[in-house]
């Protein structure tokens, strides 16, 4: 088999090459003048993609049905906490971060709960919890606009040796995630659970305990996430997440993970949320209307998905 | 204990009783709610999302999920208050356009075995754009037949309440009584047997998913009907709320069980849930929270039904 025989087959390679290809048809029009900006650019906001995408990919591997919606709600109310605990002072980055992850267990905890002890389906019980917690976000937030402390302002907006900061975060939690899936027994259990929960119960796999660690894991991540853009904007906003739902399943799907479960990969996660970033910027550098941006972004991802999905039959 | 009641009237058993006591609480925290004019207020929202609730139910029906519900009435709300009002014909022929790509949506899901959720997710972002090239600001104007029909005034019940059992029982009839909802259900329950049948699947998501656009094109033009005029962004929000509501009316995500009469009667509780908060005068902070608090509490009823239901069996 050749190397792009190989690399063909590879559930990855489609969002990287319709990255490129977009990346590349924005160069072509801007005549290379852009070229570092837009890359800049693109890793900076696919590294908040990346971060929720990456545990919503944890969730969807659980299997059919399994998915969080609770994602935008807690990157609010993570990220109002957190800025709210702070109040500009630099001396209180590390409690900030930690209400944060706090903020994420707390929700992971109370999704899995609902999920397990009222049996109702994932997705019908994050809708209800990001419902609580769209409330006290709004509840504790009030309409202020808090600055976030000087440093952590300065690190998210900053880059290093040229990549920005919250890319490397990205690249790092991806490492990890990566380092979780494939080589640890906890990543074999979940993709175990995905293709077949009655067999991972029979084969010993604690089937609860792994879908509670995950449900943990995706909203620990979007608090995150959540702590981190409210960081890069300038403060938290009630709506500052609304825009991740659709992306953290969108670039999941888009980056060749198995929507019926099961089968989860990392790479696609970058190679999916660069191209989501770069489509607009595409459209935008065109200078076309919001309008026929939206219904491009749209065609493109249903191509997208027509030409990599549909690849294993039998899949939902 | 013989079963007397039926498995179908079970599970509408607990979203009519969610509803009912829902609706006693309002009218005792405020009488004057027990009226004509008070009910057509407290439900007049309802009667869109009942429509946009059934047409979620008919995706969920064949295993599938449609995630541009919101977008999708939105677009269609403001074709209504542009094309449809002034230049009739124009107005219809979109709208019979926009019911054929949802039909061919179906079959492109079927073939090329893709997940609904994305597919729709993209759909989504079309809808939005084209509602976005029609309005840009809000505006436009609801057609004068439109605004008289959601404005009609019959005898006896407002007419909130007279188009959600007329939608209930016409969706009951088709989904539960024609032999196209049989194989709809079916597709949903056991695709490989319908297909060993002798029946089309491609035929039958197709007829499935243009069903679904039909009724929420309604959903739109009624909703419309009652705002007068049209935004981009106006219906959002059916999205989520079609799904919870298909969901509090008894219906399964997957095996085609589901029941039209009850995705209407969780359409009404989750509309009346709003009023009842802001006549609890609960902080207006709290009230999208109290909304998914009522969720919770009526699934956890629901499972508590189920036990019991269970533990009858197996004496």
């Amino acid at each position: 088999m050749t190397a792009i025989a190989r690399l063909s087959q590879k559930p990855w390679i489609w969002s990287w090459f319709a990255a490129f290809v977009v990346w590349f048809a924005t160069i072509v029009v801007t005549g290379g003048a852009s070229t570092f900006g837009l890359s800049q650019a693109a890793l900076t906001f696919a590294a908040f993609s990346i971060i929720v995408g990456i545990g919503q990919m944890f969730v969807i591997t659980l299997g059919p049905g399994n998915i969080d919606l609770s994602v935008p709600a807690t990157m609010t109310l993570a990220g109002t906490v957190a800025l709210k605990l702070m109040d500009v002072d630099n001396a209180m980055i590390v409690p900030g971060l930690l209400v944060a992850v706090g903020i994420g267990i707390a929700v992971g905890i109370g999704n899995y709960a609902l999920i397990k002890a009222l049996r109702i389906p994932p997705i019908i019980a994050t809708l209800s919890m990001s419902f609580i917690i769209q409330s006290t976000a709004i509840w504790t937030n009030r309409g202020l606009r808090i600055k976030p402390p000087s440093v952590l302002a300065e690190f998210t907006t900053s880059a290093t040796l040229g990549i920005p900061n919250v890319a490397i975060v990205a690249l790092l939690i991806s490492l990890f995630a990566w380092f979780l899936l494939e080589k640890t027994i906890y990543g074999r259990w979940i993709s175990a659970i995905g293709q077949s929960m009655p067999a991972a119960r029979m084969a010993g796999i604690p089937v609860d305990g792994t879908r509670f660690a995950t449900y943990v894991f995706c909203a620990v991540l979007a608090s995150l996430a959540g702590y981190l853009l409210a960081c890069f904007s300038g403060g938290a906003a009630l709506n500052m997440g609304s825009e991740y739902l659709l992306m953290s399943i969108a670039v999941v799907v888009i980056g060749g993970t198995a929507v019926a479960g099961g089968d989860s990969n990392v790479p696609g996660i970058w190679g999916a949320s660069l191209f989501m970033f770069l489509v607009v910027s595409m459209l935008n550098t065109y200078g076309l209307g919001a309008g026929i941006r939206l219904v491009m972004t749209g065609l493109i991802i249903i191509s997208v998905i027509l030409l990599a999905g549909g690849r294993q039959p039998g899949t939902r | 204990m013989k079963r007397w009641i039926s498995a179908d009237a079970l599970r509408l058993a607990i979203p009519a009783l969610s509803l009912t006591v829902l609706l006693a609480a309002v009218f005792w925290l405020q009488p004057r709610a027990m009226s004509y004019v008070g009910l057509n207020l407290l439900f007049n929202l309802a009667v869109p999302i009942a429509l946009a609730t059934i047409a979620q139910m008919l995706i969920v029906s064949v295993n599938d999920l449609d995630l541009s519900m919101g977008t999708f009435v939105s677009f269609v709300a403001c074709v209504t208050a542009t094309f449809l009002r002034d230049a009739p014909l124009v107005g219809v022929l979109i709208l019979a356009g926009a019911v054929a790509v949802y039909a061919i949506l179906g079959v492109v899901i079927y073939l090329r075995d893709l997940p609904s959720i994305v597919v729709t997710l993209g759909m989504s972002f079309v809808w939005a754009g084209l509602a976005v090239l029609l309005l840009p600001a809000p505006g436009g104007q609801a057609p004068d037949w439109a605004r008289a029909l959601m404005t009609m005034k019959p005898p006896v019940a407002p007419m909130a309440i007279v188009a959600s059992i007329v939608i209930a029982i016409v969706a009951h009839l088709v989904v539960m009584r024609s032999s196209l909802g049989v194989l709809i259900r079916g597709v949903g329950g056991n695709q490989r047997s319908v297909e060993r049948a002798g029946w089309s699947v491609v035929a039958t998501r197709a007829a499935a998913y243009g069903l679904a656009g039909v009724f929420a094109v309604l959903a739109g033009i009624a909703l419309v009907g009652l705002t007068t005029s049209a935004d981009a962004n106006i219906a959002l929000r059916y999205t989520l709320l079609s799904i919870a509501g298909v969901i509090l009316g008894g219906g399964e995500f997957i095996g085609g069980r589901v029941s039209p009469v009850g995705a209407v009667i969780g359409a009404l509780t989750l509309t009346l849930a709003g009023s009842f908060l802001s006549f609890l005068r609960i902080s207006p902070d709290w009230q999208i929270g109290a909304q998914g608090a009522i969720l919770i509490v009526v699934l956890a009823l629901r499972l508590l039904l189920r036990r019991v239901e269970n533990w009858e069996k197996g004496r």
